[in-house]
């Protein structure tokens, strides 16, 4: 990617043009470079402090780390995409655990209904995430905190621990392996193909990117921008609540806690930005997510085997996403925008 | 751009009476009510809804109680309006919060005589936080919802390297006479909490610099269309990185009173961030810039604060707190679109 795409802010030039421009810009090798030198680095220092760092176990056990986080950012990738953002999905991940684990109460005849029980919620919250925001005009930040809120009320006030017990057979999510590789680093791999796939070679996805870059333009343009943003919201939650699934699958029971103790919320926001997608909306992608779930996963593992204390990991988790967000800025001015 | 020149107009309900040089102080009044919006009889209903159940809330001393309350939160709004009115957002005030005060009990360590120096202290910190926060956002464009993010994260480890997970330290009694202390023998209500005085002053200086200061105006006109700011030759940067200035030193004095009324504790400023902007959102501020007033503000962080207590007084769990907040402020905010898309 050498030059950035500019969304036309007067309608000049053809949408189709804006269209092919922006899909371009899922090209995130530069944030793949930061990636390996990160990588590096880690590497480098984690070994000259007598640890181990390359090894299959670390590497799987960072790619499983990045499997919770991963599908929730791909999610949020795609509402940012289109201009919006979700705080909720912290919550609605603790439903999904709970939920689940509850249907399920170590039943495996179970599974399916509560697979179909937590979808069906997730498209619930996703539609009045994005009816709030396109038909209500509520500020993406304000609807979605507020469902936030009214999701924790209603887990804290019912629940103030583990409840219910997944099924043994449904334990394979969070632990099973085909070959040598866990079903979870499959369920991630498949879940960035498919948001990829979406973005890159079907109409909505296209839509999406014209929304995202200017609403306005692209409304104008005859896409139907509410549907776009809402089945963006419905997309994010239903990743939230496969976030959620695999969570459970781990943890064996579902428990408020889940979502808003990892920070699912703003981690998935972070991610998404450290991986060059514009918080405004229109441009970036799946693959730059990608990168920037690993980035912070490598910070994660590097900072455990060191044995740091975990406020000096705040702190450079807080420098480096502001960093990366800096230079994206920098760049996009100097390219002349 | 045709709605270029009406997002300038001053959206304060003192301000946007133009014509209002021959009309009657009723008039104005009537005006200025309708402008203020909805939040006042909401904040007058749910007063109203607490003395129903607990007519010693109308008691002064009870009624005062209350504000004290308040106090911290209203003081946080109203600095996190001037950041939201210049199109802005700050995450960070409430990691801010838990620095002023575990810092506070860690370098005060009961020694009254620290109180004052350490103060000072404080205000550089917020001061240093507020600046950070504008220069990352203003100068290196970083969008400031990540910038204060990054920094929400760096100052809650240094919280974590602070308190290592359990505050160390104690503030003295002058410290916490901030937030708790009585101002006694006071005329017809007896003693008068000296957080509700300093909410007081802080309520008029914003309500001075922000309605009735060129700085203001600026900041309105930066917050409304930044591209036209700019060109009216307003110094579009520069607005805005004192917006975060007078933020984080509104997060100081909230911290400073809720370190007297809460004490020390590692999740003393846990929310608030959240909870200043629903104040902003509830009094009529618009995400995004260009509309916002201090009394409104105000008057957002009372209804949140009178809510708390309605729920409490009804007996309801305190995690339903949440919700009810969520469903208000989406009420709020859906309203408010609603009625602007009407006026134009």
């Amino acid at each position: 990617m050498t030059t950035p795409p500019v969304t036309m802010p007067g309608g000049r030039g053809s949408r189709i043009e804006a269209i092919r421009s922006s899909v371009a810009s899922t090209n995130a090798a530069p944030i793949y470079l930061v990636l390996f030198v990160v990588f590096l680095a880690a590497w480098l220092i984690v070994s000259l402090a007598g640890g181990h760092f390359v090894t299959i176990d670390n590497l799987t056990s960072m790619l499983v780390r990045s499997v919770a986080l991963g599908i929730v950012a791909a999610g949020q990738t795609v509402v940012i995409l289109a201009g919006s953002l979700d705080l909720s999905v912290a919550y609605l991940i603790s439903v999904s655990a709970l939920i689940s684990s509850l249907i399920m109460n170590g039943e495996p005849s179970r599974i399916v209904v509560a697979v179909l029980a937590v979808i069906g919620i997730a498209v619930i919250v996703g539609l009045a995430n994005g009816l709030l925001v396109t038909k209500l005009r509520v500020n993406a930040f304000i609807a979605t905190l507020g469902v936030g809120l009214i999701l924790r009320g209603l887990l804290n006030a019912a629940f103030d621990n583990f409840a219910g017990k997944v099924a043994p057979q449904f334990e394979v999510l969070g632990y099973g392996t085909l070959g040598p590789i866990p079903w979870s680093v499959i369920v991630l791999a498949a879940t960035m193909l498919g948001v990829w796939f979406l973005l890159r070679s079907t109409r909505f996805g296209h839509h999406l990117y014209a929304v995202g870059g200017n609403e306005e333009t692209a409304r104008l343009s005859g896409v139907r921008s509410h549907r776009v943003v809402i089945g963006a919201h419905i997309l994010c939650s239903l990743a939230a609540v496969l976030t959620g699934l695999f969570l459970v699958a781990r943890i064996r029971a579902g428990a408020p806690w889940i979502g808003p103790d990892g920070g699912y919320d703003l981690e998935s926001i972070a991610a998404v930005v450290v991986g060059g997608t514009a918080l405004a909306g229109g441009r970036g992608g799946v693959w730059g997510t990608f990168a920037g779930v690993l980035i912070l996963a490598i910070i994660d593992n590097a900072f455990n085997a060191l044995q740091f204390n975990s406020f000096v990991k705040d702190v450079v988790r807080g420098v480096i996403i502001v960093a990366a967000v800096a230079i994206y800025a920098q760049r996009e001015r100097r390219a002349g925008r | 751009m045709t709605g270029g020149l009406t997002q300038i107009t001053p959206p304060s309900p003192e301000l946007a009476i133009p014509n209002a040089v021959d009309a009657g102080w009723r008039d104005r009044l009537v005006r200025s009510l309708r402008g203020a919006g909805p939040i006042f009889v909401i904040l007058v209903v749910l007063l109203v809804l607490i003395t129903l159940r607990n007519p010693n809330f109308a008691k002064p001393s009870v009624f005062l109680a209350f504000l004290k309350a308040a106090a911290p939160l209203a003081i946080l709004a109203a600095g996190q309006l001037f950041v939201i009115v210049s199109g802005e957002i700050d995450l960070s005030v409430g990691s801010l919060i838990t620095v002023v005060v575990t810092s506070a009990a860690l370098m005060i360590a009961g020694n009254p005589a620290l109180a004052l120096p350490v103060i000072a202290v404080l205000f550089g910190i917020g001061i240093l936080v507020g600046l950070v926060n504008g220069v990352v956002t203003t100068r290196l464009g970083v969008p400031s919802f990540i910038a204060t993010l990054g920094m929400l994260l760096v100052l809650s480890g240094g919280i974590f390297y602070l308190t290592g997970g359990a505050p160390r330290g104690s503030l003295s009694e002058n410290f916490r006479a901030f937030g708790r202390g009585n101002i006694e023998g006071f005329p017809v209500i007896g003693r008068l909490p000296i957080s509700v005085v300093i909410l007081l002053v802080i309520a008029i200086v914003a309500w001075w610099l922000l309605h009735r200061t060129n700085f203001g105006q600026q900041l309105v006109a930066t917050g409304g269309n930044s591209r036209a700011a700019q060109l009216a030759g307003i110094d579009i940067k520069a607005v805005r990185t004192v917006a975060f200035i007078l933020s984080g030193i509104s997060a100081v004095i909230a911290g400073i009173l809720l370190g007297g009324f809460a004490g020390v504790s590692a999740q003393v400023g846990q929310t608030f961030e959240f909870q200043a902007i629903s104040a902003a959102v509830l009094g009529g501020a618009v995400l995004g810039g260009g509309r916002g007033s201090i009394p409104t503000t105000i008057a957002g962080a009372l209804t949140l604060q009178a809510l708390f207590t309605l729920l409490n007084l009804y007996g309801f769990p305190t995690p339903i707190r949440d919700s009810v907040q969520g469903l208000i402020i989406i009420g709020a905010v859906a309203y408010a679109s609603y009625r602007l898309r009407g006026a134009r």
